[in-house]
């Protein structure tokens, strides 16, 4: 039987592997949450408010971003205009 | 000049209070002068890990609100020299700290010759935590090898870099040290808990030590003694290797893999 364990347990990925690729793709992600500074979500906020008084415009249709890039701060605004309209 | 130590982890009962115990107490039985401070006001344990829980007269919210002065309020240990306790109150509610106070006591302690102020964190990420860690020149961040652990810890670490003193004013940042503990080498060979050198990876810290999972922990609470005053355990030696290497010594990693008992030991011994 022992034998049989171990060889399904090769099939079988480890709750450790498990536990350790969860982490590496949640850890990245909150790190990149955590540098953000405060004022963004408010700026997105606002941001959204001006352009709703001239588009009509889905919240979720704008990604604002902010990165580092060769000591260079970028801030990153994508906006997809619905179609059709304008 | 005194070096502030934090000992945090985001997660509750991984063994912060534990860890701050018996490092303090090893500090001080190399001879140097150790006042470790409970920062969880309203839930005060380090006293009760500690032995002393009958001799509080004066807590650490006293001592900020300047109703006893820190020499009234210290504890000392009666096993191990140069060895002090502040106990937190247990009446007052987690705002009775100001920075300004911790700062203050931080100060006097400075001025009275202490060598180190270990720093014993509350659970958590709110201001109970982020005081405890505000003055910080090193910290041992202690997890277990649990993915919920692990995810606290890494939310802990963005807060050294971004929130404590140092990293506010521009300093040299605070130097961070991983306490892994309740290791447990059978069930990491078999696959079913996380091994060091993931957390080590994943965390991006280094490894001051390693505290396997032991019945003695649990044994020297019971009766208030640090564990690493337990003579001739796993969990002692750990921690004595702890504070052997952040002392600079090179010490390597010990309770890392199984055991194997002995014969003579399975029949003979426990």
């Amino acid at each position: 039987m022992a034998l049989l364990d171990y060889l399904l347990g090769q099939r079988r990925k480890s709750s450790a592997n498990k536990a350790k690729d969860r982490l590496q793709i949640l850890l990245a992600h909150e790190r990149s949450h955590a540098k953000a500074p405060d004022y963004l979500p408010k700026m997105r906020e606002e941001i959204l408010a001006v352009i709703a008084k001239y588009v009509e415009i889905e919240e979720d249709n704008l990604k604002i971003s902010l990165d580092e890039e060769n000591g260079f701060e970028i801030l990153e605004l994508n906006l997809v205009l619905p179609e059709g309209k304008g | 000049m005194a070096r502030v130590i934090v000992v945090t982890s985001g997660k509750g009962g991984v063994g912060k209070t534990t860890t701050s115990a018996s490092f303090a107490a090893g500090l001080a039985q190399k001879g140097f002068k150790v006042a470790v401070i409970d920062f969880d006001v309203g839930l005060r344990n380090l006293d009760l890990i500690m032995g002393c829980e009958r001799r509080v007269v004066y807590d650490f919210v006293n001592v900020v609100q300047g109703e006893a002065s820190i020499k009234q309020a210290l504890i000392k240990d009666k096993r191990v020299d140069n060895l002090f306790i502040l106990a937190a109150s247990q009446t007052r509610d987690k705002d009775a700290l100001t920075q300004e106070g911790v700062g203050k006591v931080i100060e006097d302690l400075r001025a009275d010759g202490f060598d180190y102020v270990i720093c014993d964190s509350p659970a958590g990420i709110e201001k109970g935590a982020q005081l405890a860690l505000f003055y910080a020149d090193e910290a041992v961040v202690v997890t277990n090898p649990e993915v919920s652990s692990v995810r606290d810890s890494d939310r802990i670490l963005g807060i050294l870099q971004a929130k404590s003193k140092r990293a506010i004013e521009g300093d040299d940042p605070i130097v961070e040290h991983l306490v892994l503990t309740r290791y447990n080498p059978n069930r990491v060979q078999a696959g079913e808990m996380l091994a060091m050198e993931d957390v080590v990876e994943l965390l991006n810290i280094k490894l001051l030590g390693v505290v396997p999972e032991s019945e003695d922990v649990l044994q020297a609470s019971n009766s208030g003694l640090p564990v690493i005053l337990t003579e001739g355990v796993s969990a002692s030696e750990a921690y004595k290797d702890i504070v052997d290497r952040f002392l600079g010594e090179d010490k390597p990693q010990r309770f890392l893999s199984v055991e194997h008992k002995s014969l003579f030991k399975k029949w003979f011994g426990k």
